[in-house]
């Protein structure tokens, strides 16, 4: 694990226990950790996210991120592979988004 | 004379109106309902129609019939919404109705034109839906002389209302071909955009379980783009494909468009919701109950029953003057139907996910909790009678309201 990892508290699923911990790096060791490089285009993404979940005080949906940051759902596949949602969610330090119960 | 108009009426609508007119003086208070169709469907009837075990006329009552008299019933489609303005505008003779208190029961309802491929050409032929009327019994005509292949059950996206429905479909099918004798010739594949069987952890471990028991093979984590009729297979974003021979889709569920069209809703027509009191976040005289809202609970009947029972009187105490509480816990309880005569029931809330235990006796049931059983099963089929004679005629059930820890064990 990386260096900026070791020293975050984290839940069972790896998402940030607090989201004010975060900071950009710990956003690149997460991606890291999944296999992605983030772009320009992935951090436009993370940072409509966060800034979603502030005013919102809760995580974007696939669909919400789409529409929101009007990014094609086809791009966000191949920006964040395997669900991203998920993805962008963990990487922004935000909560897994709860949009299905 | 103050103006009640409650708009849907649906399960939640028509539990509302019922027991508002019980308990408010008919001389201070006039109810209103608006709904587009003169029938009510029992929705979570749909379910047994595709294989035979319940016909159309099991699951359609006349609406009027379970109005109380003394609640106006005006049928026609709303059009349009003003909230800063205290009236709705209905179709039927772009008539506009001025409330005083103003309920959004319209429900939510499956879009299968939302994804590209459903309804060209193979609509009803060898694709169908079972969440309205029309899909659940075309569906059975198509079940009845089927004689086998690769039957691919596919969530378009979550929320859904039932979730559990779709996995119910996939039990009952199991069930159904072996009583047919055509098990060993029919393929089941549950394909879902969850990373699992269903939505909560403990939950989704035991109905996961289950699947693999029935020998139906889970494709999690999939997100359907499109539908190629011709060549029958279902494609993800990512371009993985999954063929089918018969395809049963849960199509995108979105709230009325009438919620749309008056701009009051989120991307999905979902109102803005107050989690614990019910009450529209932005309108002080809107309440939003059932499938409507954007509460982060199930979608269900028994999530709109739960939602009535703690809405009345906190709505009693709101035109009195006092403040709304935060009784609303988000309690839901859902009858999972597991084929062979055998059910499971799971009852959690908000914070709570389905645990085991005996509902709703602590210790004694006699319903078991995220366990299969028989009983559980007859709890699912009383409670079509329960639905038309008990609950929609704004009688009380008795089981609390919120959900209760005793008799659960995690
Ligand atoms: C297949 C299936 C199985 C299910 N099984 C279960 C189950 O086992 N247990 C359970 O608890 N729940 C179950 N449900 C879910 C349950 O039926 C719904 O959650 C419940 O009916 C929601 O009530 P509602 O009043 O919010 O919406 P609805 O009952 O859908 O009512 C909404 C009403 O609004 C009207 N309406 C909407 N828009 C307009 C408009 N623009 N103009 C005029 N009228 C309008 C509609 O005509 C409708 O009558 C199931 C649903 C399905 C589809």
């Amino acid at each position: 694990m990386s260096a900026v990892l070791e020293k975050v508290a984290v839940n069972d699923e790896g998402y940030l226990l607090n989201p004010d911990d975060w900071t950009p790096e710990i956003a690149e060791a997460f991606a890291k950790e999944m296999g992605i490089e983030l772009t320009d285009r992935h951090w436009e993404i993370i940072n409509f996210v966060r800034n979603y979940y502030k005013e919102k005080g809760q995580s974007p949906t696939l669909r919400q991120i789409s529409t929101g940051a009007g990014v094609p759902t086809k791009e966000l596949f191949k920006l964040f592979p395997k669900g991203p949602a998920k993805k962008v969610a963990r990487i922004a330090g935000v909560p897994k988004p709860e949009g299905c119960i | 004379m103050k103006k009640i108009l409650i708009l849907g009426g649906g399960t939640a609508g028509t539990m509302a109106a019922n027991r508002l007119r019980q308990e408010l003086e008919p001389e201070e208070w006039e109810i209103t309902v608006v709904d587009q169709s003169k029938i009510h469907y029992y929705q979570p009837g749909f379910l047994f129609i595709p294989f035979g075990i319940y016909k159309k006329r099991d699951v359609i009552k006349p609406r009027r019939d379970y109005l109380a008299p003394g609640i106006n019933l005006i049928v026609s489609e709303i059009d349009v919404i003003e909230p800063d303005k205290n009236r709705v505008r209905i179709k039927e003779g772009g008539r506009w109705l001025p409330y005083d208190f103003l309920i959004i029961a319209t429900g939510t309802h499956p879009r299968p034109q939302e994804t590209p491929g459903l309804l060209d050409g193979e609509w009803y032929r060898s694709i169908f839906d079972f969440y309205t009327i029309d899909g659940a019994v075309n569906l059975s005509h198509r079940l009845r002389t089927w004689e086998g292949g690769r039957l691919v059950l596919n969530i378009v996206d979550m929320p859904i209302k039932c979730p559990v429905a779709p996995l119910e479909f996939i039990f009952l099918a199991d069930w159904f071909f072996h009583k047919q004798g055509i098990r060993d010739k029919v393929e089941l594949v549950y394909v879902t955009p969850l990373p699992g069987a269903f939505t909560k952890p403990k939950a989704s471990k035991v109905l996961g379980h289950m699947l693999e028991e029935k020998n139906i093979h889970l494709i999690p984590e999939f997100y359907i783009e499109r539908v190629d009729p011709e060549r029958k297979v279902i494609i993800s974003y990512e371009e993985e494909e999954i063929p089918y021979d018969l395809l049963v889709t849960i199509p995108l569920n979105m709230g009325s468009d009438v919620i749309a069209r008056s701009g009051i809703g989120d991307d999905l027509n979902y109102v803005p919701t107050e989690k614990y009191t019910l009450k529209a976040k932005h309108f002080d005289n809107v309440f939003v109950l059932g499938d409507a809202g954007d509460l982060p609970t199930s979608k269900a009947g028994s999530v709109a029953h739960f939602q009535v029972d703690v809405f009345v009187p906190n709505f009693l105490r709101y035109i009195d003057g006092l403040d709304l509480l935060p009784t609303f816990d988000g309690h839901a309880n859902c009858y999972i139907e597991s084929g062979f005569g055998k059910g499971i029931l799971i009852d959690f809330n908000y914070d709570v996910e389905p645990l085991p235990g005996k509902f709703p006796l602590p210790g004694l049931g006699p319903f078991s909790l995220l366990q299969e059983s028989v009983i559980n099963h007859w709890g699912k089929m009383i409670f079509r009678w329960m639905y038309w004679h008990i609950l929609m005629k704004g009688r009380e059930l008795p089981i609390p309201a919120q959900m209760m820890m005793a008799g659960k064990w995690s």
